[in-house]
């Protein structure tokens, strides 16, 4: 969650400004429009019910009972009186239409004024008001209503109180809770200033923003309603002889099951078709007004990224001591009629037992480059989009999932930023690192449990025989964050990625979990791959740097020579950045402007509307990366000094 | 743990006595006067009067309350007037039936709907996805007492497979295999309804869960998808399905009244739908009472359910 929203900030926000109107939304939905028709058709056809030409639906005639469908002159036959059984199911259709909205609204009318109240005054008021809710809440719905038709007497109208009342609930929890969030907004307490009474504001101030829920609520109750008085009358509790609603005929026709069975099938399709189309568009009109709930529509990311590659990278031949050579990956993210060149051709490599940085702002797609590695960039909306990742002299991309999930975890190690969300919460760490060693080693679960008890004790958790018993949010963030190490270390990796593994951490615990991370390094020889924002950090564990800025790398070199004579205008004004100790009087000075969209890059350099030294030429055709002797390249055709170092 | 049970229980009485009060207050609503109801019009004013004090109807609300609720409390609920016996003797024999059936329907809706959820969850937009979805609206649109008619006609009066209804067979009948015969059309039915409701919820949930970080982490880890589908994110997503199946229970206990009536099972529900026709008003009030407070109960369950699994909520 948190990682998705860092690597794409800024889709995330053009998602919001692209949001078509309400209205549309709706319209593009087709089982929801496909609802609102038959729903509409429905409608219209009980409201010209008294203007067709149809027999009086309670005129019985003995000589015409049980006619079956399509009879001449009963079009749907007639019923076991004789009565016109067209005529009844519209007429009925209108009692059940009439009450199921009726009840709805006096749901909604008392359910949202104690909801409002309630929400508004707070404090006892809320409290008392909300216990009795439970309590009402505590009832089995149908039961409730039944008790209170059972204290009423049967009849439609009891049957009608007797819905709305257990609907009340539900509205008064919604709309409460909408209201608390909203009662200490600026423009209420601005209303209490101006002097405006309570009611005043409940009903100009409050009302107007709450009115989508109480209109999302309907929708997705009247269904319900129109089925629950359909079901008091299908027990004989609601509309009494001679008039009927659909749940009376269906009652009655179910005594006749076995000689007419279209006497109780016809008015239950009714029901169904009313329910099911009010269901369809509710669900709609909560999708459209309620975007929280629209989670379900999102889309369940795949094991592997998708791989679409309109190139394989260059092809150099990689060097035998390279642990891991990246040759002009491009990952993308496709959303609608965007593309987001996340990482824009990135190419590096990592060597063995070497630490490389890959140092940029947020949003640079430094964590994108690293998740791509191991095809874990989550598609959709993730595609790779070209070149290559070398892993032990193999292409990544050209794997079955099977041989990737072997190198997973197992020749090459993740760490994440945040290990709260990382971490599952509800298996304990001693669980997640016996799961971590056994996907990659045929052990037994005890062994493994040793094994992970050991791990614990290496990234120096103190007591981690019982340690390796807690839950996540048991531990401390540095703690976890050298779970984390422990779960990569698990099967002696020859390369860590560590995705920002110290950043959510205060400075004492960072420089801990970096010198565990050194030693590591120094002990077993790791490869390391650390994405980081951080220079500080990086002068004290990297050998090389990668500087990315707008998806693509701008400098590349020993960490001397990037930190100490940065050749990229962007390199210096980060490195400027930084605070340095003993130099009070120095200025930190941010960067002017952001950088640009990865959905919509200039042509040239991506840094050039934001560098004091852009010239004309800067903005024009693909700037190369071009050495400048001894490994230290740039991107710029105006690289602050000669490099030679 | 023992202390979250203990608290929980705690805390269980006062929704115990607001539901009870509710329920007295229910009945209170009652227009007329029960006496003259139960008496009929023939009756003198001295047998109305008699009777009135007998019923305690010349007592306070509140008098008439704490008589009724320790009166029930030392399990007399009084004496239902059209079946002529013990009010407690008729419910207790009727919620077994109940029981039998909600209980058989929960674990119905229980399994199909967590399956259903996660199936369509993994194939999210496939055909399997849609077909489930498009069946899930149907069940939960679709009323059960008509669904419950024709299943019936299609199933035992069509083709002969099942018994019409009741519980058990007239003659002969009586064993478990009988039972379960009779059992499968009502449990089906009355499980329609929750089975949609909790696969919806349970798809949502998954989608929801296999985004988060830790799906990623466990991916990284090199887990085959299976496990981390049916492990990692099937736990985290039952956790938060858990309460809404509790809330499933009440569903099911209501919902019985109606495929009781239809099927002829002799529980609770059919029985509070007759004793509300003849008015048998000391019958409604026990018999709703003892529902409520087994719901109650069964809410308490899925909480320390969820307690268990879940080592985050805290007491």
């Amino acid at each position: 969650m948190t990682s998705n929203t860092a690597t794409a900030p800024d889709i995330k926000a053009k998602k919001r400004s692209a949001r078509p109107s309400a209205f549309k939304l709706l319209a593009r939905n087709q089982l929801a429009l496909m609802g609102a028709a038959i729903l509409a058709l429905v409608i219209a056809l009980v409201l010209i019910t008294p203007i067709l030409p149809l027999p009086d639906p309670d005129v019985t005639d003995p000589a015409q009972r049980l006619l079956p469908p399509f009879s001449e002159g009963h079009f749907l036959g007639t019923d076991h009186l004789g009565r016109d059984l067209l005529s009844r199911l519209l007429w009925g259709t209108r009692v059940s239409l009439a009450v199921g909205i009726s009840a709805s609204l006096v749901a909604a009318l008392f359910g949202s004024t104690i909801g409002i109240v309630s929400g508004y005054f707070g404090g006892r008021t809320d409290n008392i008001m909300m216990r009795g809710i439970d309590m009402l809440m505590a009832f089995p719905y149908i039961l409730l209503a039944l008790a209170i038709v059972a204290a009423l007497g049967p009849g439609l109208m009891n049957a009608l109180y007797a819905i709305a009342v257990v609907n009340i609930p539900f509205f008064a929890r919604n709309i409460r809770g909408v209201t608390v969030g909203i009662a200490h907004r600026e423009f209420v307490d601005a209303a209490k200033l101006s002097g405006k009474g309570h009611i005043r504001i409940l009903v100009t101030e409050i009302l107007p923003n709450v009115m989508p829920v109480i209109v999302i609520t309907i929708s997705t109750t009247v269904g319900w309603m129109i089925l629950e008085t359909a079901g008091l009358s299908f027990l004989g509790l609601g509309a009494q002889p001679p008039q009927a609603d659909l749940g009376s005929m269906l009652g009655e026709g179910r005594k006749l099951i076995t000689t007419a069975q279209h006497l109780s099938a016809i008015p239950g399709a009714m029901i169904f078709i009313l329910v099911m189309s009010i269901n369809l568009l509710g669900d709609g009109i909560r999708d459209v007004l309620d975007p929280r709930l629209k989670s379900g529509a999102l889309a369940r990311p795949a094991p592997l990224t998708k791989i679409d590659r309109s190139d394989e990278g260059t092809g150099h031949p990689v060097a035998d001591d390279t642990v891991l050579a990246v040759d002009e990956l491009r990952t993308e993210f496709v959303l609608g009629d965007d593309i987001y060149k996340a990482v824009g051709g990135v190419s590096f490599s990592v060597g063995k037992n070497e630490c490389v940085g890959l140092v940029g702002e947020s949003g640079s797609g430094k964590s994108v480059t690293a998740l791509s590695l191991l095809g874990l960039v989550a598609s959709p909306p993730g595609t790779i989009a070209g070149g290559r990742v070398m892993f032990d002299g193999k292409d990544v991309f050209d794997m079955s999932e099977r041989q990737v999930r072997d190198i997973r975890g197992g020749k090459a190690a993740y760490v994440f930023q945040d290990p709260l969300s990382t971490l599952h919460p509800l298996f304990s760490i001693g669980d997640q690192l016996v799961e971590a060693i056994r996907a990659h080693n045929a052990m037994s679960y005890k062994d493994a449990w040793a094994k992970a008890v050991k791990l614990l004790g290496m990234v120096r958790i103190p007591n981690p025989e019982r340690r390796a018993e807690n839950y996540p949010h048991q531990l401390s963030g540095g703690m976890r964050q050298r779970v984390g190490i422990a779960m990569a270390l698990a099967n002696e990796p020859q390369l860590i990625i560590a995705d920002e593994p110290t950043t959510a951490l205060d400075v004492t615990v960072q420089a801990q979990i970096l010198k565990l991370m050194n030693n590591l390094r120094t002990d077993h020889g790791t490869s390391v791959l650390f994405i980081t924002h951080d220079f500080g950090v990086v002068s004290e564990i990297c050998d090389r740097v990668a500087v990315m800025y707008a998806g693509r790398i701008v400098e590349m070199g020993t960490t001397e020579q990037v930190l100490g004579h940065p050749a990229h205008p962007y390199t210096k004004r980060l490195i400027d950045c930084v605070p340095r100790l003993g130099e009070p009087d120095r200025r930190t000075a941010a960067i002017p402007g952001l950088p640009p969209a990865v959905n919509n890059l200039p042509a040239g350099c991506a840094f050039a509307d934001r560098c004091e030294r852009a010239e004309d030429k800067c903005r024009v055709g693909e700037i190369s990366f071009d050495d400048l002797g001894n490994g230290h390249g740039v991107r710029c055709i105006k690289p602050m000094e000669a490099a030679n170092v | 743990m023992h202390v979250y049970i203990l608290r929980r229980l705690i805390l269980m009485v006062p929704v115990l006595l607001g539901l009870t009060v509710i329920v007295f207050l229910i009945m209170s609503m009652i227009p007329g006067d029960p006496a003259l109801a139960i008496l009929g019009s023939y009756a003198t004013p001295d047998n109305v009067e008699k009777l009135r004090a007998d019923l305690g109807l010349d007592k306070t609300m509140v008098e008439q309350y704490w008589i009724w609720l320790t009166n029930m409390l030392q399990g007399d609920f009084g004496r239902s007037y059209s079946l002529n016996r013990p009010v407690l003797d008729e419910i207790l024999e009727r919620f077994g039936a109940t029981l039998i059936l909600a209980g058989t329907s929960l674990v119905l809706c229980t399994i199909f709907g967590l399956l259903t959820g996660v199936i369509s969850a993994v194939r999210q937009y496939g055909w399997a996805d849609k077909a489930l979805t498009f069946a899930v609206l149907i069940g939960i649109s679709v009323p059960s007492f008509w669904l419950g008619l024709l299943l019936m006609m299609f199933f035992a009066v069509e083709l002969r497979w099942l018994p019409v209804s009741g519980m058990y067979a007239i003659y002969g009948g009586g064993d478990l295999p009988d039972l379960i015969r009779h059992l499968i059309l009502p449990s089906v039915t009355l499980a329609v309804v929750a089975t949609g409701i909790i696969a919806r919820l349970t798809r949502s949930n998954m989608l929801e869960v296999l985004r988060q970080d830790f799906i990623r982490t466990a991916r990284a880890k090199g887990l085959d998808e299976n496990r981390v589908i049916y492990r990692h994110a099937f736990k985290a997503a039952l956790v938060n399905v858990i309460p809404v199946i509790g809330v499933q229970a009440g569903f099911v206990l209501g919902g019985a009244v109606y495929i009781e009536t239809v099927f002829q099972w002799p529980g609770i529900g059919r029985m509070l739908v007759n004793a509300i026709s003849t008015r048998d008003i000391l019958l409604v009030q026990g018999g709703v009472v003892l529902v409520a407070g087994s719901y109650v109960l069964f809410n308490l369950f899925a909480d320390v359910l969820q307690h268990l699994l879940d080592p985050r909520v805290k007491a």
